[in-house]
Formats: structure tokens, C-alpha cells, sequence
């Protein structure tokens, strides 16, 4: 199964600690385990843009800007056997300590 | 000859002899299905999921067979073998639904599923789903990702074998609620790929705990029920002990066996004060205040037993005791005392020591300043609160002014007592709580009757009743 990692901001979480973010160590060890297929980092909200289209007329915004303090940091589209494993994924991702992980399951059209 | 009694009843021409038969009949069956429901739905389900892979199949075919039970039993009279009737049943149906599936889809995977489920034919059900099924069931059940209330219902439902209904009874919520809430739950499971299996070996410690917490909560839920509706959560007390019963049994050898026997006594020890802990009134009777007498020996004894056993199990493995067996330990001291005044209060105040070693929390050092104040005298214990008070982690928990006030009272402190008793009536959460706490107020005002002694022991004709 695929899932897609949102990874989150947490005001309530432990302060970040640049030493103890081992991205790369876990990059590495989902690759050699076949299990990471895409992720990178987001830029903040602020340099988000929203688009709709009312009445025929694209419509595009600054932000969005929700009254909230947690963000999506970044994201990952794993593939695994199922949600342990992606749990198990999961919490070895740096960010699982220094914020948090929304998983996902990708719900492919079709199905 | 059972066809024509149940057209000639329904005609309304039978004669009283006739009618009866039928009555009986139709208890028979009832009673037939319902003891199925209870011992066999695991079993079943457990297969029917295993093969198909679909919890929501797995559930509408089940609910057939009993449908069709319900019908063809009268009949044809109640199956030598009512498990294996109703597996094969559902797991026709089962067959039929994925065909259908299969042709409209032409989904491959349906007819791998179909060849399983057919193959399973010849062995209707005599080859019953083994320990190892069952606490497949069980541990997706409880598997965390799922609410802890759809764990609950959901272990009802599908382990327990309780109907939807019934479920619904048991929390005081309407049945479509409940419903929607188990249609979620297993909708989670398929959509989320929450696996149904026994966990791995560097799992299973975090989920065997998670399903003792569910299975705890399922007893806490019917144990604490207040007055007026005791009796509609009785089932969950009962669905809690048989489940863990069942988790007993399916854990044995295993390195949890020991909390799940300690879990299992400290449910029993509990339940067999059911009768004792509410007077005629409905009204909580504290502890040291009940009737010893009805509290059920049978139980009491099966719980020591249960302890001994887990000890045992514990001490060839090396293993220390977890929460639930110092709790149900803590019971034991209380359960296995002729009188209130008798109880080894010293022991208590150790093992609530243990406890808040292992499980550190506020509410145990609560308790365990009580045990203090019994062993030790209540200044000891007051001395203890005070720190918890200072420290405000059981601010707006009403059993912590409650438990001064009952200190303060003991000291014959009474204006203070009564502030503290005041405080924790303003913090109770029912009305069977508010009512004892009002009554101990009463006591503490300034005319007292005399009629309580600091050491009061239970059954010397000052029980609950006279003092009202």
C-alpha cells in the first residue's frame, strides 16, 4: 500500500535540535529498503498561493492563512505492506520527535 | 410437525398445549442461537475475515446466518452442531457475494479469495478457527490506530458476539450512532491496511498492554455505571471478564500471561463486591462500610487463586509485576480481610508504592496516602495529601478534597472537614458521589448524633442503612 506522510509542525513538541536530525540516515535506510518513493520539504505558508475558480473567474489568494500554529512541513510517499509498517516509518522519521506525522493511505482512482 | 405448530399458533387456532410448545421451542432456539453468539462469533468471524479479507463482508454474513437461524431453526429444530451450522452458512453466503463481486468486476482477487472459501467447504466450520485466529481478532481490534471507543465496540461486536444494539445499550447512545461508529471502524481497516494478524515479536508488548487497557475500560465503563443504569452496563462487566477469560486462555505460555491473570483477578475481585458496593437506595457504600458478607467468596477465591497462579508464571520467568497485578494484589488485601479495621493497611501503602514506581500518577499517590493514613494514622496521610494538594496535579479531582475531608474527619478537625467535603461536592460527577459526600457532610456539622466513631467497624449494626 501507498501512503503519503504529512510531516508537521507542533508547538507543543520538543524544541528542534539540529544534531539530532538524522534525515539523511533515515532517507537512506527507507531507500535501501524500497520503501521511499517520493518527499521533500514544503515552503512556509507564507509563500503559498491559493486558486479557485468562481464564476468562471480564476481567482487566486495570498496564503492561505489558517488561525493555526501547526503546518505541513514537508511530505513523503512511502510504499509499504501496511499501516505498521508505515507507522514503523514513521517514528523514525527526526520530525516524529521535533513535530509530527499525519499518515495517509493513497486511495488510488478505481478502487 | 414444527411447521404446522408455528402455522397453527400464528392462525391463532392452537390450543394452549400447542402454544406453549411453540413458546418453548422458540426459547430453545433463542437460547440455542444466543449461547452461539457468545462462544462461537469469534470463531467465526475470525474465519470468514482470515478468507475474505473483509470486515464488513465478513459482518453482513454472519448477520445472514443468524437471520437464517432465526427461521430455519424453529423449523428443523436446533443443529447438533450450531457453530459449525452458522460458519457454514455465512461462509456460503460469503461465496455467493463474492461471485457476484467477481462477475460484476471481473476482480481477479475475488476468485483467489472464492477458491479459499470453497476449498473450506468440505470442513464446514469442523475445523474451527484456532487460538491463533482469534487473537488475530482480537489484536486488530485493539490495533491503536483505531478510536478507543471503536476498539471497545468493535471487540464487542466482533469478538464478543454482542449485537449492535446491545453495544448501543451498554454506552447510552442511539443504535445508528453506534452502527456508524463500527462501520468506520472497519472501513479504517481495510482503507488504512491496518493488518489483521498477531503483531510482531517487537510490538506485541505495547499492543497485548493496548488490548488489556481496552478490555479494562470495556469493565470500568459497566463497573462505574451510576445507580440508574447499573443494570443496562452490566453487560459490559460480564463481556470484559469472559473476553479476558478468553485472552487468558489464548496467552498462555506467553510472557503477558501474567498481567492478563492479574487483570482477569483484579476484574473478579471487583465484581464480587457488585452486590455490597450500593445500598437499597442506589447509594455508593465506601469500602470499609460494606457488607462483607455478600461480598461473593467464589469469586474472591478464584481471584487469589489466579494471582498465585500469575506469581508463579512471573517468577519462572523473572518477570515483575506489572500494573495490573499490584492492583489486583492491592484488591486482594482489601477482599481477603475479615474486616475493614483488619485489613493490612501497611501492605496496601507498599504496593501503591510499587504501583506509582511503574505507573506514576497522581491518583495512585492519592491512594497510597490513604493506605498511609490507615496504617500509619491519618496525620501521616495528611501530611501526603497536602504535598499532592501543593502540587496541584489533582486540581479538580474530587476524591482528593474528598479523601482530606475523610482524614480531617477522623481527627475530629470538623469545620475543616466540612469545607473539604463542600470543595469535593462541587468537583463530584454524579449524583450517587454527591449524595455519600452530602451525607458525610451532615455528620460533620455541629450537632453531631454521635452515631459515627472514628474506627468504625463494619457489621457492628452501623452499616449504611441505620445511618440514614
Amino acid at each position: 500500500m501507498e501512503y503519503m506522510l504529512f510531516i508537521c509542525s507542533d508547538p507543543a513538541a520538543p524544541k528542534y535540535v539540529a544534531a539530532e536530525d538524522n534525515i539523511g540516515q533515515w532517507s537512506a535506510e527507507m531507500e535501501a529498503r524500497g520503501i521511499s518513493r517520493h518527499g521533500d520539504r514544503l515552503r512556509p505558508v507564507e509563500d503559498a498561493t491559493t486558486v479557485m475558480v468562481r464564476s468562471g473567474q480564476v481567482v487566486v489568494s495570498d496564503g492561505p492563512f489558517a488561525e493555526t500554529k501547526e503546518w505541513i512541513a514537508g511530505y513523503d510517499i512511502i510504499a509499504c505492506a501496511n499501516l505498521d509498517e508505515a507507522i514503523e516509518v514513521a517514528s523514525k522519521h527526526p520530525m516524529a520527535k521535533f513535530g509530527k506525522i499525519e499518515i495517509r493511505p493513497v486511495w488510488p482512482f478505481g478502487q | 410437525m414444527a411447521v404446522r405448530t408455528v402455522a397453527l399458533a400464528a392462525a391463532g387456532e392452537a390450543d394452549a398445549e400447542e402454544c406453549q410448545a411453540v413458546a418453548s421451542e422458540w426459547a430453545d432456539v433463542r437460547s440455542a442461537l444466543e449461547a452461539v453468539c457468545a462462544g462461537e462469533t469469534a470463531r467465526i468471524n475470525a474465519t470468514l475475515i482470515r478468507v475474505t479479507g473483509d470486515w464488513g463482508l465478513a459482518e453482513d454474513c454472519l448477520q445472514d446466518a443468524f437471520a437464517r437461524a432465526l427461521a430455519d431453526w424453529p423449523v428443523h429444530g436446533v443443529p447438533r452442531n450450531p457453530g459449525a451450522w452458522l460458519t457454514t452458512v455465512a461462509r456460503n453466503r460469503a461465496i455467493d457475494r463474492l461471485r457476484s463481486m467477481a462477475s460484476e468486476k471481473r476482480a481477479v482477487g475475488e476468485l483467489a479469495v472464492l477458491t479459499e472459501l470453497e476449498g473450506l467447504a468440505g470442513q464446514a466450520g469442523d475445523a474451527p478457527a484456532g487460538a491463533d485466529d482469534r487473537l488475530r481478532l482480537i489484536y486488530t481490534c485493539c490495533h491503536p490506530a483505531l478510536a478507543l471507543e471503536a476498539r471497545v465496540a468493535l471487540t464487542l461486536r466482533t469478538v464478543a458476539g454482542l449485537t449492535t444494539a446491545e453495544i448501543a445499550r451498554a454506552f447510552l447512545v442511539p443504535e445508528a450512532t453506534m452502527s456508524k461508529r463500527l462501520v468506520r471502524a472497519r472501513a479504517k481497516i481495510r482503507d488504512a491496511g491496518i493488518p489483521y494478524r498477531v503483531p510482531p515479536p517487537e510490538l506485541i508488548s505495547e499492543r497485548t498492554d493496548g488490548i488489556l487497557a481496552v478490555l479494562y475500560l470495556m469493565f470500568n465503563e459497566g463497573y462505574s455505571a451510576s445507580s440508574g443504569n447499573s443494570l443496562i452496563r452490566e453487560p459490559l462487566v460480564l463481556e470484559a471478564i469472559r473476553l479476558t477469560r478468553l485472552l487468558v486462555e489464548l496467552l498462555a505460555g506467553s510472557p503477558h500471561e501474567p498481567e492478563a491473570l492479574g487483570l482477569l483477578a483484579l476484574m473478579l475481585f471487583h465484581h464480587a463486591r457488585r452486590i455490597a458496593r450500593q445500598d437499597a437506595a442506589g447509594d455508593l457504600v465506601p469500602l470499609e462500610e460494606q457488607d462483607r458478607q455478600s461480598w461473593d467468596q467464589a469469586a474472591i477465591a478464584e481471584a487469589a487463586t489466579l494471582l498465585v497462579a500469575a506469581e508463579k508464571v512471573a517468577v519462572s520467568r523473572g518477570t515483575n509485576p506489572g500494573s495490573y497485578r499490584l492492583q489486583a494484589a492491592i484488591a486482594e488485601c482489601h477482599m481477603t480481610a475479615a474486616s475493614s479495621g483488619s485489613t493490612n493497611f501497611t501492605r496496601v501503602a507498599l504496593l501503591y508504592g510499587s504501583l506509582a514506581e511503574i505507573a506514576p500518577s497522581p491518583v495512585v499517590e492519592l491512594n497510597r496516602a490513604v493506605a498511609v493514613a490507615m496504617s500509619a494514622g491519618p496525620l501521616a496521610g495528611l501530611a501526603l495529601i497536602d504535598q499532592l494538594d501543593q502540587a496541584r496535579s489533582l486540581q479538580g479531582y474530587y476524591l482528593l478534597p474528598a479523601a482530606r475531608a475523610d482524614l480531617l474527619r477522623r481527627l475530629g478537625r470538623r469545620s475543616e472537614a466540612s469545607r473539604d467535603y463542600r470543595r469535593a461536592l462541587e468537583l463530584a460527577p454524579s449524583e450517587v458521589e454527591r449524595r455519600y459526600l452530602r451525607r458525610r457532610l451532615k455528620e460533620t456539622n455541629p450537632k453531631p448524633p454521635c452515631a459515627f466513631a472514628i474506627h468504625k467497624e463494619p457489621g457492628s449494626g452501623t452499616g449504611p442503612e441505620e445511618e440514614r
